[in-house]
């Protein structure tokens, strides 16, 4: 194994971090290849083995590709035999969520409904990392169709953090952040629709980005609000996740909502200064219900970007605590006519029935697990006659009001920091009796969901020792690269370790 | 909020679910205290604001404004592809994902019988 000299301002002599089990990177891997001190292919195996050890313990993920991983191995090996040059992901392991579509591998988004499902095509960002070199090792566990805050809603099992096996890794994309947590992946995609990336990036203490809704193409992602669905990656370095959104961003023809701005080569300005920066402080994110221990690591690592010459101010976001009950009417709603789709006729679960209607029902009550249907259940009747006005539109109106917010306080500051979630990793088991009480924890993730701006959320220090929180850095549209530069900034000052 | 058996029973038949009496009770119950947290949004006036459906919106309507503005900019002709049908070439594999598919020229799915559910 060769260290990894990729993240500036390491102390390189630091044993490493419990979950920090390997140095590869993007660049790392890029350099022992052309080195020819490795090959694809066994660096691919040497990720297996490691999977095959480490996933019965975290239940990362769901289904291994193996022959696909091999044969894009072989293919990079067979380049550097060729001495050709290496494409940007060059045998990067990677770990794509259940959520997203994939070329011959089981795709079942956390559901029974889709149990045995294998799509015939990739999601675009999958066939995009395909093309420049990834890896793909497998599908990583998610809450049933993301619809989650723990990855406690997985048909298939929770996924333990690797922190902190008892407790969860955040949801619902909680299978990839712990997969490259814990050394199973270099980089993982995730999906985020009102915190499912950075909130399990934040428990598990990885970066994560949620990229400016239209960045990255959804096609190939099995819906659940499309109004909110954003995908982005996870990586272990703030460097890795802008060289990922390099290849995964961009208009898409076959998503008509993905934006043709021009996407900027996001590695090239990670170093830029970032003294001066206006960062916005809202207070509405520091109150109650705020973690004290979480509160204090995040001001910590406020003061640290202060140190390099940000500039922090108080700002004002006062739709803030109607955001949960916006999201969850929205995204509900919105998900009530997505999983119309899931019904017996064209894929994953039929239970017979005498009629069609009969079998729609039957299918749909065996198939999906009890949040889904709660959600289909609270979306629908938000929709429904008599209660649309009341509820879908009025949640429209503030949503509006929500989005004002963050309009209005970045004519004031380049970018707003907060907690990306209130608490550390919870334990398995603790919120599942209340919903309400698993709602509230995006209470800080969801008004950026609504607002359609970019995220990441960052390694901020650890509580309790080994639990790990996360900063999120909020940027306006398609200002990835700002927020990306800051993360690094973050990053090379020893942010993560605070 | 108060919700009644009746009312998850009309959200479940809209909803296409069959749910068991344990069900009816805890969804019952659980969508009256989420519904209820809900009702928090009245305490704000929306009364003069414009709902927003998507954050991309504000864009496609000003397209419609400006139309030679789209053909030009490609951070705007999002909304603006032909709708051309396109053949994707994997119309057997799709059919072979269904649970009952049946291999024909061209292959299709069986379902049961259709008949208008009773009201």
């Amino acid at each position: 194994m060769i260290q990894s000299h990729e993240r500036p301002g390491q102390n390189m002599t630091s044993p490493p971090t419990s979950t920090a089990q390997n140095g590869w990177t993007i660049t790392s891997i890029r350099r022992a290849l052309e080195a020819r001190q490795i090959s694809a292919r066994d660096l691919t195996k040497e990720f297996y083995a490691r999977i095959e050890r480490e996933n019965p313990r975290l239940n990362a993920f769901l289904a291994l590709s193996p022959e696909r991983a091999y044969a894009q191995a072989d293919a990079i090996d067979a380049t550097i035999a060729r001495g050709e040059p290496l494409p940007p992901l060059a045998g990067v392991p990677t770990a794509l969520k259940d959520v997203l579509s994939t070329r011959g591998t089981e795709t079942t988004a956390g559901s029974k409904i889709l149990k045995g499902y294998v799509p015939p095509y990739d999601a675009t960002a999958i066939e995009r990392l395909d093309r420049v070199g990834a890896i793909f090792l497998g599908k990583t566990n998610c809450d049933e169709f993301a619809m989650g805050s723990s990855n406690e809603n997985s048909a298939f099992g929770p996924v333990r953090n690797p922190a902190a096996p008892d407790r969860v890794p955040g949801g619902s994309s909680g299978g990839s952040a712990a997969a490259v947590a814990a050394g199973l992946a270099v980089v993982a995609l995730g999906t985020d629709t009102g915190g499912s990336i950075r909130q399990p990036g934040a428990l598990c203490g990885v970066p994560a980005m949620m990229p400016t809704y239209g960045r990255v193409s959804r096609y190939g992602l099995i819906a659940f609000a499309s109004s909110l669905d954003r995908i982005g990656p996870f990586a272990r370095t703030v460097e890795d996740v802008a060289r990922v959104m390099e290849v995964i961003a961009g208009r898409d023809p076959l998503d008509a909502t993905s934006a043709g701005h021009p996407v900027p080569a996001y590695t090239a300005g990670l170093d830029a200064p970032v003294k001066g920066l206006r960062l916005g402080i809202p207070a509405e994110y520091f109150g109650e219900g705020l973690d004290s221990a979480v509160r204090k690591k995040v001001e910590a690592g406020i003061a640290r970007l202060t140190d390099l010459g940000c500039i922090p101010s108080a700002i004002e976001m006062r739709h803030t605590a109607y955001a949960i009950p916006t999201y969850y009417l929205v995204a509900t709603a919105e998900a009530s006519s997505n999983l119309a789709r899931f019904d017996g006729v064209r894929y994953g679960l039929r239970v017979p029935g005498a009629t069609l209607g009969e079998m729609y029902r039957k299918t749909r009550g065996a198939g999906f697990g009890p949040e889904v249907k709660r959600r289909i259940m609270l979306g629908t009747y938000a929709l429904s006659a008599g209660y649309y006005d009341a509820y879908y539109l009025k949640a429209q109106k503030v949503r509006a009001l929500i989005k004002q917010d963050f309009d209005r306080a970045f004519q004031q500051v380049d970018l707003i920091l907060t907690p990306t979630s209130p608490v550390p990793a919870f334990c398995l088991g603790e919120r599942t009796a209340d919903p309400l009480s698993m709602y509230l924890a995006d209470i800080f993730t969801v008004t950026g969901s609504l607002a359609g701006v970019t995220a990441i959320s960052v390694p901020c220090g650890k509580v309790c020792g080994t639990l790990p929180v996360g900063l999120q850095i909020i940027g306006p549209h398609f200002e990835e690269g700002r927020v990306l530069r800051l993360a690094r900034a973050f990053e090379a000052a020893g942010g993560f370790e605070l | 909020m108060k919700i009644v058996r009746q009312d998850v029973l009309r959200v479940a038949e809209l909803a296409n679910l069959e749910l068991t009496d344990a069900e009816i009770e805890t969804y019952g119950a659980q969508l009256g205290s989420i519904l209820s947290y809900c009702e928090k949004l009245n305490e704000l006036d929306t009364t003069n604001v414009e709902p927003l459906a998507q954050v991309l919106e504000a864009r496609a309507s000003s397209l419609e404004a400006e139309p030679e503005r789209a053909k030009t900019d490609p951070s705007e002709a999002q909304h603006l592809r032909d709708d051309v049908a396109r053949d994707a070439g994997i119309i057997g594999e799709v059919i072979r994902g269904a649970p009952e598919a049946v291999d024909a020229h061209p292959p299709y799915f069986r379902v049961p019988r259709v008949i208008e559910r009773g009201e």
